[in-house]
């Protein structure tokens, strides 16, 4: 029987494996859009398992509305990455060092 | 709950969707050329939003009549003072914009952008949802409106590396803050049952289960970069030394107006049965950030970058106020919010004046020695709000230190007062070496920029704010602080 705390540990590992795509990533900067969009897939896993276990619609329609402002957040977030790939043309973590201090 | 009562009571958000919709036409059709009069435009619906709100700010306003859409939102006293304090801040970064991007700034872009104004519109708007929110889910949706705006403004200037860098930097760690907090918000609900304010702190009131003790710390860590608090400030610096000089202003303020009085509304209205379990998290969060503002800033030489370090550093004490944890040092957070915005506009707006005949600007010490020479009235003019950063008397910013302190000490928290007043005497020699700079150094570099009517303005306005005359507005402002605090402890 798959209960509750099977869903979370999912969402959990999700979101670890997201929060750890953004510090560990050394390549480029669309995995870390890919790993934003992972956190905020854990999290719409918890919050419908949460919904669904206690029969509550409040938690599915969060889910629609992160769900909602993830696609435009990876719209703006790809868009900032045009124009910055315009400029320097790369997209390697390690070269977004303009700025130090 | 009937609803005409609820549309009037979102009468400034409805304004601003309405003029941010339609300004946004505009420039969808009339381009670039337009920018002028959407900047009016978006200045006029501030206003005109900020005359919503005074008849409520004055009156005092507070318990359940004050809630919307059942319950969604919470037009109280304490929503209406952040809502004026953001709308007046958003106004002066508004008015100095469209000369300093009009004016020969380096690079090869030049002209205010059309969809500049519509941007901090709705940021502005995001923002107002923000500081009214009384449910998770407005929380989200006000804080997610804010931030896609301000991404997008931070890298406005498209062809400058520093600006395209400072809106991915922005980006991508203000996307993360967003994932953890919530990630927060999801425990919570789930460990609660409900997303409504109320029914959380009643969910919260006993002893905290282990869900619900993970819920509260990944919200207060969400919270914590959104405002720019230690350890979640590392952004701060690279994204206000990248994005343009009016927008850095911007950040500057409203949002951190914004994001303080959420999270204010968060740790009250939320965690208010949980006392113990946030006050030591919000008070470590305050000491590190007045101490690492105040040593991180020493050893910079980019004068965006020192004022970012000092925006960190003034974060800390305004969370100071917070972590009292009482109607006094609520109060007291809110006049420092004030006092902080007019330093801090007036500090950018007097940084974006200065820039010399290529329209390079003048960004770093080596740049403005001698200035008292070239350019004394801006030289004056930062000579006062370095004084009043650094706390001296008798400036309004050692007034608003003094409140905090004196909130700070009056709750028995006597060592954390002391270990803020120590880390302000650190902090005070960069400003100071600000003033040295200016005043006993040879001048270098003439700064021969022409400088807007509307930035003089702006300048005259915050120093005349920070000066001693501003002594005469502390009684009306500490009323008004006072019935905004009260309208956050109504239900506890």
């Amino acid at each position: 029987m798959i209960g509750i705390e099977h869903y979370l540990v999912v969402g959990a590992i999700l979101f670890v494996l997201g929060v750890l795509g953004i510090f560990l990533n050394r390549k480029n900067v669309i995995v870390i859009l890919m790993a934003v969009e992972l956190i905020l897939l854990a999290v719409n896993i918890n919050l419908v398992a949460f919904s669904a276990f206690m029969d509550d619609l409040v938690g599915q329609v969060f889910a629609m509305m992160v769900l909602t402002v993830a696609a435009a957040e990876a719209a703006i977030g790809l868009a900032i990455l045009v124009i910055y790939y315009r400029g320097r043309g790369t997209i390697a973590v390690d070269d977004v060092n303009r700025m130090k201090g | 709950m009937d609803f005409s009562r609820s549309f009037a009571l979102v009468a400034p958000e409805l304004l601003l969707t309405a003029t941010g919709l339609l300004l946004l036409l505009v420039a969808a059709w009339g381009g670039d050329k337009q920018a002028r009069p959407i900047a009016i435009l978006a200045v006029t619906a501030l206003f005109g939003a900020g005359f919503l709100l005074v008849p409520g700010l004055h009156s005092g306003v507070e318990g359940v009549d004050t809630f919307a859409f059942g319950g969604l939102m919470a037009i109280d006293s304490f929503a209406l003072f952040a809502k004026a304090l953001i709308y007046l801040a958003a106004i002066g970064a508004l008015v100095v914009a469209p000369a300093f991007f009009n004016s020969d700034a380096a690079g090869a872009e030049r002209g205010l952008r059309a969809e500049f104004s519509v941007l901090v519109v709705f940021a502005v708007l995001g923002m107002s949802i923000m500081v009214s929110a009384s449910d998770l889910l407005t929380l989200y949706l006000g804080l997610e409106l804010n931030s896609l705006a301000a991404y997008v403004l931070a890298s406005i200037l498209r062809q400058d590396q520093r600006s395209a860098e400072a809106g991915l930097k922005y980006f991508v760690l203000g996307a993360l803050a967003s994932g953890i907090l919530l990630y927060g918000m999801s425990l919570l609900y789930g460990f609660t049952g409900t997303t409504d304010f109320d029914g959380l702190r009643v969910a919260l009131s006993g002893e905290l289960s282990t869900g619900q003790l993970f819920g509260l710390i990944f919200v207060l860590a969400g919270l914590a970069f959104k405002v720019a608090a230690v350890p979640f400030h590392m952004w701060t610096p690279d994204v206000y030394e990248g994005a343009p000089t009016p927008v850095t202003a911007f950040f500057a303020t409203a949002p951190k107006v914004a994001a303080v009085a959420l999270t204010a509304r968060v740790v009250f209205e939320v965690f208010g049965g949980q006392v113990a379990a946030w006050q030591q998290i919000v008070m470590f969060t305050a000491l590190a950030s007045i101490v690492f503002g105040a040593l991180g800033a020493i050893g910079q030489d980019n004068l965006k970058r020192l004022l970012a370090y000092s925006s960190i550093n003034n974060i800390g004490f305004i969370l100071l106020g917070l972590a009292v944890a009482n109607a006094a040092g609520a109060s007291a957070m809110l006049v420092y919010l004030f006092i902080y915005v007019a330093m801090s506009l007036g500090s950018f707006v007097a940084l974006l004046m200065l820039r010399g005949d290529d329209g390079d600007l003048f960004e770093t010490f080596a740049d403005i020695r001698g200035l008292a020479v070239t350019q004394p009235a801006i030289a004056w003019s930062l000579l006062f709000l370095m004084f009043s950063l650094a706390g001296i008397p008798p400036l309004l910013g050692f007034y608003s230190k003094f409140v905090v302190f004196q909130a700070t000490v009056e709750a028995g928290l006597v060592a954390f007062a002391a270990i803020a007043i120590a880390a302000s005497v650190i902090g005070a020699f960069y400003y100071i070496k600000f003033v040295k700079v200016m005043f006993f150094d040879d001048p270098v570099g003439v700064v021969t920029g022409k400088s807007g009517a509307a930035h003089w303005t702006v300048l005259f306005v915050t120093v005349v704010i920070i000066s001693p005359l501003g002594y005469l507005l502390t009684p009306s402002l500490t009323d008004l602080a006072d019935k905004a605090a009260a309208a956050l402890f109504v239900a506890v």
